[in-house]
């Protein structure tokens, strides 16, 4: 059996991560299994996407691990961390769409950097890709001409575009209006579906996080407070997960 | 001494010390900070695979978008030389060497340095401000998310885009100085272009004009790695953006001075 599909795709390992004076990670662990996706869930500041950063190695962590289906990314070369990387997409808070490139150019750009497609397959991938998101009339528009919601699904098409075994959602319904959220949050969904896909989602909306994630994990101090499913989490007695969830619902 | 010490001790004193201690740390952290900066990016350059396509985009940012006010400025520069130096010249008996002094003064130091100077401000100034903000918006890291290597795709496009392009907008910097020179020399004490030229360039050496057209690769290059490094260190959000936009501007020009001067003491030991 493949060793890659044995080891569960994420495992965090007491991991810190300290910013000057402040801790913002203290410790924190963390295992996604296959097909699952788990909700990071926490007050603003505290580290959470950090944490999807140092998943990646987009930051160095001060202590611990971060293992990507078996791959330990902190003892990786730029070669080895780049081919991992390819294993997983990436959903920016404010999506992080190329300004000087088009809808179609931004969702091209992982294809053309990493793969041999001949231009019309390529053409054909990203179209298919835009089609998935509901973005496929915009190919020609700048990231400036679009609205912050079209700019997640761009930003959600691309992430997909290497097709991905790993997804990380840093806030991906943040800033947005409830009905583009729930459209955000059934895409989500739809992938996890369709794809299998693991995936890690930083957010504040607990009754998106509730719809498509399997399991909550709620930062507080630089610690996972609390983890497990919505139910779970309610039955706690500790007064800042009573809190966090009774202002959050 | 004693007045040093009493100054020291004196809570002011304390506090201009601490301040100027904290002004020398910054400094040398942002000297070695750039240095690895500097290392990382040619690492990154000699790596494949090549950026072609990239490096035309910018060399056409660059250089071809830069030429309009590189040549302008020049012209401005004939124009002027041409007018202060006139007047003078003929006041010592010396018209006749009106285009020699144009030639030499444009081909080896006005030409290099103004373009320089342009480039600086025009290119170090757009450099710091995508870089930055790319940066406070995510798109340096969503490149590195990509497995694309930002200081090879970014930076390093960018720092041989300013190398391989200086020299080229320095010769249009000549070029149209000397035109300009001519012409306002022309109206003044009209005089035909091919004498102009004959004249201006009877005692003038290849070591005149190669190594001072080619120390420009090297003020290339303090452009593009300081732009590109003060724009990929934003932070702070739009008025970070800002701040490396001018901070880009303003070091890039001050070392492209002081490049000048050792570059111009050194071309001097070289070639004589």
């Amino acid at each position: 059996m493949n060793k890659e599909w044995d080891a569960p795709p994420i495992v965090i390992d007491d991991l810190r991560k300290t910013f000057g004076d402040q801790k913002v990670l203290n410790g924190i662990s963390l295992r996604v299994e296959h097909g699952e996706t788990v909700a990071v869930l926490g007050r603003s500041g505290t580290g959470k996407s950090v944490l999807l950063k140092l998943i990646i190695g987009l930051q160095p962590s001060d202590s611990g691990t971060v293992s990507i289906e078996g791959q330990r990314i902190n003892d990786l070369d730029a070669n080895q961390l780049n081919e991992v990387r390819k294993k997983v997409g990436f959903l920016f808070q404010e999506a992080a769409l190329y300004d000087s490139l088009t809808v179609e150019e931004n969702v091209a750009f992982p294809l053309n950097r990493h793969t041999k497609m001949a231009d019309a397959d390529r053409k054909e991938r990203v179209r298919e890709l835009l089609e998935s998101v509901g973005m496929e009339q915009d190919l020609e528009k700048m990231p400036s001409e679009i609205s912050g919601g079209m700019k997640k699904r761009v930003g959600l098409a691309r992430a997909l575009a290497l097709d991905p075994s790993i997804l990380l959602f840093d806030e991906p319904t943040a800033g947005l209006d409830p009905i583009t959220a729930a459209e955000i949050g059934t895409l989500i969904l739809d992938f996890k579906q369709k794809r299998k896909m693991t995936a890690i989602v930083v957010t504040h909306d607990i009754r998106g996080a509730k719809a498509f994630s399997d399991r909550m994990a709620l930062i507080h101090e630089g610690n996972i407070l609390a983890e497990g499913p919505l139910a779970e989490l309610q039955e706690s007695k500790h007064p800042f997960v009573t809190q966090f969830l009774k202002e959050s619902s | 001494m004693l007045n040093t010490i009493s100054r020291t001790l004196a809570p002011g004193g304390l506090r201009d010390e601490t301040r100027a201690n904290s002004i020398f740390v910054k400094g040398f952290e942002w000297f070695g900070d750039l240095g690895l900066f500097c290392a990382r990016v040619f690492r990154a350059a000699v790596a494949p695979p090549s950026e072609l396509g990239e490096l035309v985009r910018q060399c056409d940012t660059i250089g071809a978008k830069s030429l309009p006010l590189v040549a302008l400025a020049g012209a401005a520069t004939g124009v002027v030389l041409s007018l202060q130096t006139h007047d003078a010249l003929t006041r010592f008996g010396a018209k006749s060497l009106l285009p020699a002094v144009i030639v030499f003064s444009i081909i080896k130091e006005s030409g290099p340095v103004i373009t320089g100077l342009v480039v600086a401000g025009r290119v170090g100034a757009g450099i710091g401000a995508e870089l930055g903000s790319m940066k406070v918006t995510e798109q340096i890291d969503a490149m590195e998310a990509s497995s694309v290597n930002p200081y090879k795709f970014l930076a390093a496009t960018r720092v041989l885009a300013c190398v391989l392009m200086l020299p080229l907008l320095t010769l249009a910097a000549d070029f149209s100085g000397l035109i300009a020179g001519w012409l306002a020399n022309t109206l003044a004490d009209p005089i035909s272009f091919r004498l102009f030229l004959e004249n201006g360039f009877k005692n003038v050496l290849f070591s005149d004009f190669i190594p001072p057209t080619f120390k420009t690769a090297v003020f290339g290059f303090i452009i593009g790695i300081v732009a590109c490094f003060q724009g990929m260190r934003t932070k702070g959000g739009t008025e970070g953006v800002g701040r490396s936009a001018t901070s880009s501007v303003v070091l890039s020009s001050l070392f492209v001075i002081l490049a000048d001067v050792v570059l111009v003491r050194l071309i001097q030991m070289v070639w004589g």
